[in-house]
C-alpha cells in the first residue's frame, strides 16, 4: 500500500508543482480529494480513506518533498479527526483545528482570537478545541487578519466576535494533548519531506554548476557537505516515520507515542536547521533569488521548525522525561521497553 | 525538481518494530545484567566494546545463549535472527558490560565464516566462538596503509601446501589474547588499473610459529593495540578465506556490519545515564539544562532507530552499505557530543583514578574519544561512501 500511495502522491504533487504561486492551491486540492488523499486516515462516514498514519506518513512526506500547497495535514489529522472525535459531522472542503481559549455565551456564540491559524482564509471551517468543547466555525463569520510564516504560507489571525458556531460538541478526554502531539507529528512528517526536497536540489545544483573548469560535485569539500546533509536528510526520516509508527501501534494516549513524537519533532528541527544552511551554501548566490526555487523547500524547512513545538520546546518534554527516569530509568525511556 | 528527487537513493531503511517475543529475552538480559552489579562482578565502564575484556563474563553469556545467536545450531550456535542479537548487545552495551574479549569473533567472525568460510573452518572456530571461548582480531591495517586500505603490502606466496606470509599488521585491537585474526593480503601483484584485485584475506592462528605481536600503547598507557608482525609465516591452504582475489569484496561485504551497530552510538552511553544521575542530584534543574538532555536523548532515540532500521535491512538480505555508513558517521560524532554535554553541564573534572562513577566514566570516555571516529572507517571516509551513494562520485 504505501509504496503505490507514495508514488501517486508524488505524481499528484510532481504535476502541481508550480514555482511562482502562493497560497492553496485549489486545482490540487480538488484532485486530493477525488484520489482521497486529502482525508487519509478519516474513516468512511467522514468522506475519509480510513488509511492508517504511516499512509498519511508517506504522504505528507511527498508534500513536504514538493513544497505542495495544501492542508493535508491539518483537514486530515487535526480539523477531520477532532471534529470526528467531539462526535460532529466533518465538514467538507480543506479544515484546520487549533485549541484557544474562547468565550462562549450562554447562547452559544463565541468570541476571542485564534492567532496565526494555519490556512485560515482559506478553508472551509476552522475547528476549535476551547477547554473542553469543540466549536465548528466558518471564516466567513470571522475577522480575517492575514498573515504568513516565512514560507509565505497562510497563518491568519482569526476574530470571532459573538460569532455563532455551525455546531458544537464535548472534546474527547486528553484533547489538548493529541491535538498538540498530531500537529507535531504532521508537522515533522512535512520537515522530513522538504529536507529530502532541498538535499536532492542541491546535489542536482552540484552536478550541474561547473567552476574551476569541473561540477562542484566533484570538489571533496561539497562532497563531505553533502553528505552531512544526507545523515540529517536520513535521520528526520527515520525520527518521522519511526514516531508515525509509535502513534499508530500504541495510539496518542500512551507515553511512549508523546516521548516518540517529542524527540522526532526536536530531531527534525534540528535536521531542518543543519540541511537549509547547506542547501543554500552549496547553491551560492543564486539559491538567494527568488528566482531560483530552492527558496520552496529551505524557508518552509525555516518556517516548519519553528511551528507546533521548535526543537528547544519538545527538547525539554524529552529532557524532563529523561530526568525523571533517571539514570536506570534512561535506557528504558529510549527503548520504549519498562 | 522532480526529476533530482527521483534520483536521490533511499537513505534510511524503512522503520523496524522489533517483534514482541524480543520483550522476554531483553527482560532476562537486563534481570542477568542486574544481578552480575549487584554482586559486583565488574563496574560499567565507558568504551567498554575497546577496553571490558573479561573472558569469564564472554564465558558466561556464551553459557547463556547470547553470543553466536545468528549462527546455526549444528555449529553451536542459537540460529536465531539478527534482531535477536541486537537486542543482547543493546542491553549490554547500554550497561557498559565488559563485551571487548568476544566483540569481533561475535560480531563479524562469526557472521563471515557463516558466508565465506568452509565447512572445515566453521566446524574449527564457531562453536568456540558461540561459547565464549575463542576469540578474534581484524589484521587490515598497515603503517602505511589505514583508510587507502587497498594498498596493502603484506604479502603471501604460493609455497607448498599453502602460503608463506610476510608484512606487517598495526593498530590490531585485541591480538595479544586473540586466538586468531583475518588478515587482508596481496596473493598477486599490484595492478595499478584495478587496485582491488589480487588481495585475499587468510585465517590466521596467532601461535604460528614467525608471529611477532608487540603492543603499541595508547595515550592512557593501556595495552590494546598491537603490531602484528610476520616473518616468512606458513598458512596452510585450509586456511584460505572465502576466495582467493576475492578479499576486497569480501572486507568491504563485512563492513555493512560492522557500521551499522549500536557500539557506534552507545560507547558513551553509560556517561549519559551517570549524567542524567548527577544532575538528578540537584532539587531542580534549569529548562536550558533539561533542553540540552533532551536534545541529547532525542538524537540516540533517533539514532537507535536508524540503527535499528539498517539491522532489518540487513536481516533481510540487504546490504545497505550507503545507510551503515551514514550511521556510523552520525553515531560517532553524537558519541563525542555526550563528551562534552557531560563536561559542560556538571562541574565535575574527569578523573581516571576516581571511584566507579561520573568523573571516571568521563575520563574514560575523554581519553577514549579521538577513537571514536577513526576506527572502522573515518568519518570522512564514510562521508565520501555517503556522498558516492548519493551519486556526485
Ligand atoms: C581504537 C581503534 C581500534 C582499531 N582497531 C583496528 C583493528 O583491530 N584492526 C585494524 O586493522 N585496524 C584497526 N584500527 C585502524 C583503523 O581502521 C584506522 O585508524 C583507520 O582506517 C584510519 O587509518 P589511519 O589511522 O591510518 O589514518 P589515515 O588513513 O592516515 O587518515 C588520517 C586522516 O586523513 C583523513 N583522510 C585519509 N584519506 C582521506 C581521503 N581520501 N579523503 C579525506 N580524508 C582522508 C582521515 O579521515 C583522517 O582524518 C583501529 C583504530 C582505532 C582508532
Amino acid at each position: 500500500m504505501s509504496s503505490e500511495l507514495r508514488e501517486l502522491a508524488e505524481s499528484v504533487f510532481v504535476d502541481a508543482y508550480d514555482r511562482d504561486a502562493v497560497g492553496l492551491d485549489t486545482d490540487l486540492w480538488k484532485t486530493c480529494e477525488q484520489t482521497g488523499l486529502a482525508r487519509m486516515t478519516l474513516p468512511e462516514s467522514a468522506g475519509g480513506s480510513e488509511g492508517t498514519l504511516a499512509d498519511a506518513a508517506a504522504l505528507l512526506e511527498a508534500a513536504g518533498a514538493h513544497a505542495a500547497r495544501v492542508p493535508l495535514a491539518e483537514t486530515d489529522l487535526l480539523g477531520g479527526w477532532l471534529a470526528h472525535a467531539a462526535g460532529l459531522d466533518v465538514p467538507d472542503g480543506p479544515l484546520v483545528a487549533v485549541a484557544a481559549d474562547l468565550d462562549v455565551a450562554a447562547d452559544g456564540t463565541v468570541s476571542g482570537t485564534l492567532p496565526r491559524v494555519p490556512w485560515g482564509r482559506a478553508v472551509s471551517t476552522v475547528v476549535v478545541l476551547t477547554g473542553a468543547r469543540v466549536v465548528v466555525l466558518s471564516p466567513s463569520a470571522l475577522t480575517v487578519h492575514e498573515g504568513t510564516n516565512v514560507a509565505e504560507e497562510p497563518r491568519d489571525t482569526l476574530v470571532a466576535s459573538g460569532a455563532t458556531p455551525l455546531a458544537a460538541g464535548d472534546a474527547p478526554d486528553g484533547a489538548a494533548e493529541e491535538l498538540a502531539l498530531r500537529a507535531a507529528l504532521g508537522r515533522s512528517l512535512l520537515l522530513a519531506g522538504a529536507a529530502r526536497g532541498a538535499l536532492a536540489r542541491s546535489i542536482g545544483y552540484a552536478g550541474e554548476r561547473v567552476q574551476f573548469g569541473r561540477p562542484i560535485a566533484k570538489f571533496q569539500a561539497v562532497q563531505q557537505q553533502l553528505a552531512e546533509a544526507g545523515s540529517e536528510v536520513a535521520a528526520a526520516a527515520a525520527a518521522s516515520a519511526a514516531a508515525a509508527r509509535t502513534a499508530s501501534d500504541r495510539g496518542f494516549a500512551d507515553d511512549a507515542t508523546t516521548f516518540a513524537i517529542a524527540a522526532a519533532k526536536s530531531r527534525c528541527g534540528a535536521s531542518a536547521t543543519a540541511v537549509a544552511r547547506i542547501a543554500h551554501q552549496v547553491h551560492g548566490a543564486i539559491g538567494f533569488t527568488r528566482e531560483h526555487d530552492l527558496r520552496l523547500t529551505t524557508t518552509r524547512l525555516w518556517a516548519w521548525r519553528d511551528e507546533d513545538g521548535n526543537d528547544s520546546y519538545w527538547n525539554g518534554v524529552v529532557g524532563t522525561r529523561a530526568l525523571n527516569a533517571g539514570p536506570d530509568g534512561l535506557w528504558p525511556l529510549v527503548t520504549g521497553t519498562p | 525538481m522532480s526529476e533530482t528527487l527521483t534520483k536521490l537513493p533511499a537513505l534510511v531503511p524503512e522503520p523496524v518494530e522489533l517483534p514482541g517475543h524480543l520483550a522476554q529475552l531483553r527482560a532476562e538480559v537486563r534481570e542477568f545484567l542486574a544481578a552480575e552489579r549487584a554482586a559486583g562482578k565488574w563496574t560499567p565502564g565507558a568504551d567498554v566494546w575497546l577496553s571490558g575484556w573479561d573472558a569469564e563474563f564472554s564465558k558466561r553469556l556464551g553459557a547463556r545463549g547470547w553470543l553466536g545467536m545468528t549462527i546455526p545450531t549444528e555449529y553451536g550456535g542459537q540460529g536465531r535472527t539478527a534482531l535477536d542479537r541486537y537486542v543482547v548487545t543493546e542491553e549490554l552495551l547500554a550497561a557498559g558490560a565488559p563485551v571487548a574479549a568476544h566483540w569481533v569473533a561475535d560480531r563479524q567472525i562469526g557472521p563471515s565464516l557463516m558466508r565465506f568460510g568452509t565447512e572445515e573452518q566453521r566446524r574449527k572456530f564457531l562453536p568456540g566462538i558461540a561459547r565464549g571461548e575463542i576469540y578474534f582480531g581484524i589484521g587490515m591495517s598497515e603503517p602505511d596503509s589505514g583508510s587507502d586500505l587497498a594498498s596493502v603490502r603484506t604479502r603471501a606466496d604460493r609455497v607448498d601446501g599453502g602460503w608463506e606470509m610476510t608484512g606487517t599488521k598495526v593498530w590490531t585491537s585485541g591480538a595479544h589474547h586473540a586466538h586468531a585474526f583475518f588478515a587482508l593480503v596481496r596473493t598477486s601483484p599490484k595492478d595499478e588499473n584495478n587496485r582491488h584485485a589480487g588481495l585475499s584475506q587468510f585465517l590466521v592462528e596467532l601461535d604460528r610459529p614467525g608471529i611477532t605481536i608487540r603492543p603499541i600503547p595508547l595515550l592512557t598507557g593501556a595495552h590494546h593495540f598491537n603490531e602484528v608482525v610476520f616473518d616468512h609465516v606458513f598458512i596452510p591452504d585450509e586456511m584460505v578465506f572465502g576466495e582467493l582475489s576475492s578479499g576486497w569484496a569480501q572486507v568491504t561485504g563485512e563492513l555493512a556490519f560492522e557500521r551499522s551497530g549500536p557500539e557506534r552510538f552507545l560507547s558513551t552511553f553509560p556517561l549519559l545515564a551517570s549524567l542524567v544521575g548527577e544532575l538528578g542530584k540537584a532539587s531542580d534543574v534549569d529548562a536550558g539544562t533539561r533542553r540540552e538532555i533532551g536534545a541529547l536523548v532525542s538524537r540516540l532515540w533517533t539514532l537507535r532507530r536508524m540503527s535499528l532500521a539498517v539491522a532489518g535491512a540487513l536481516e533481510s538480505g540487504e546490504a545497505p552499505e550507503l545507510a551503515a555508513a551514514l550511521v556510523k558517521d552520525l553515531g560517532t560524532r553524537y558519541e563525542n557530543e555526550i563528551v562534552d554535554a557531560s563536561r559542560l553541564l556538571v562541574d565535575i573534572p574527569p578523573d581516571p583514578g576516581a571511584e566507579p562513577g561520573f568523573a571516571r566514566l568521563l575520563a574514560e570516555a575523554v581519553q577514549h574519544a579521538p577513537g571514536f571516529t577513526l576506527r572502522g572507517g573515518t568519518n570522512e571516509v564514510l562521508r565520501g561512501i555517503v556522498a558516492r551513494g548519493m551519486g556526485l562520485r
